[in-house]
């Protein structure tokens, strides 16, 4: 199979990028009205949107600047609920060829997000830093102007239409992980127990005081380690897991 | 109040590359040790996994549309459909079933 030019990856990238442009448009119009209570005017937050494209890690943010917070407990939370992504990035790090040039590094980290992250790992073989900015050119629009929206629109929507809408990227997150936890039974059992134990850090009282990101990293860290002491992952032949992608 | 917002956008935005740049740029090479791939190779699904579940059923008006639409959302990715007809399929679920329900 010939090698695909960055031409096309971009390409490749805006049609996969645009489910995730529109449901970041509908989830962001919520986080516009808590940028709204921040006191933020549609142009502010459409800028922290641009620069963070983070949905729990603004959210936070919103919240504690709304409650007057200081600039350092800001940049804490921030660190804390968007701490994921620097395990996605390590992760993706090894997904880019090792001699690709600084410059695409600096590039493609600008937009490590849940989603992004997803179709990037869901490329067969390396990735190709191309593939990430057709992606990120509608994404990040997307949640901009998402923002913007919300700040301006508030409360408009209709409630049904915003409770559907809010399901959207549940289903995308889905969509990337069923696949292959069809195909490899260790995917499996550990996507039941993460969300067994996600349910059950929720529900049990002490454990339940932890805050939904910092959950999400000990989770993540604590069940991913163990998977990885006890199920040693195998290198398989480049196109493991993805053809539902597209 | 203008001029701290911004600050607050600058200290947001910072923090937020920092934690994504990091990695990307100080790891260069190849990681060898092996215990240290399978958990970067495995973070995602339980990341992804940790973060739907439950939530994807208190997203809604209703706990039982956002369970059916989960249910949906399953069945559809297990039977390999794509990214965007699966997050759709989820959408018109919660919104038919609250038609009903709410």
């Amino acid at each position: 199979m010939q090698p695909k030019s960055n031409r096309l990856w971009f390409a490749q990238g805006i049609r996969d990028g645009i489910p995730i442009a529109l449901g970041y448009l509908a989830v962001s119009f919520t986080l516009g009205i808590a940028a709204r209570n921040a006191g933020f005017n549609p142009w502010q937050a459409f800028f922290v949107s641009l620069t963070n494209n983070a949905s729990a890690g603004e959210y936070a943010g919103f919240t504690l600047i709304a409650a007057g917070a200081s600039y350092l407990q800001v940049a804490l939370i921030t660190l804390i609920t968007n701490a994921r992504y620097l395990l996605m990035s390590c992760s993706l790090s090894q997904k880019l060829s090792p001699d690709t040039p600084m410059i695409h590094r600096l590039l493609v980290a600008y937009d490590v997000t849940d989603e992004i992250f997803g179709i990037s790992i869901a490329v067969a073989g390396k990735l190709n830093p191309f593939y990430n900015y057709g992606a990120m050119a509608v994404a990040l629009p997307g949640w901009a102007v998402g923002t913007y929206l919300g700040v301006m629109m508030g409360n408009i929507l209709p409630a049904r239409v915003v409770s559907a809408l809010s399901v959207g990227l549940f289903g995308m997150f889905l969509a990337i992980i069923i696949p292959p936890a069809r195909k490899s039974k260790v995917i499996l059992t550990l996507v039941v127990i993460s969300m067994v134990m996600s349910y059950l850090c929720g529900v049990i009282p002490f454990l339940a005081q932890i805050s939904t990101g910092m959950r999400t990293i000990l989770l993540t860290v604590v069940i991913s380690l163990i998977a990885a002491i006890l199920f040693p992952h195998e290198e398989e032949p480049q196109e493991v897991s993805h053809e539902a992608i597209h | 109040m203008k001029q701290s917002i911004n600050l607050y956008i600058l200290v947001m935005a910072l923090t937020t590359y920092l934690i994504r740049v990091l990695p990307l740029t100080l790891i260069r090479r190849e990681i060898k040790n092996k215990t240290l791939r399978s958990f970067l190779y495995y973070v995602p699904y339980v990341t992804l996994s940790v973060m739907t579940f439950p939530a994807m059923l208190e997203a809604t008006g209703s706990i039982y549309s956002g369970a059916a639409a989960m249910a949906v959302g399953i069945v559809l990715a297990w039977i390999g459909v794509g990214l965007f007809p699966v997050a759709v399929s989820s959408c018109i679920v919660v919104f038919l079933l609250e038609l009903f329900l709410i």
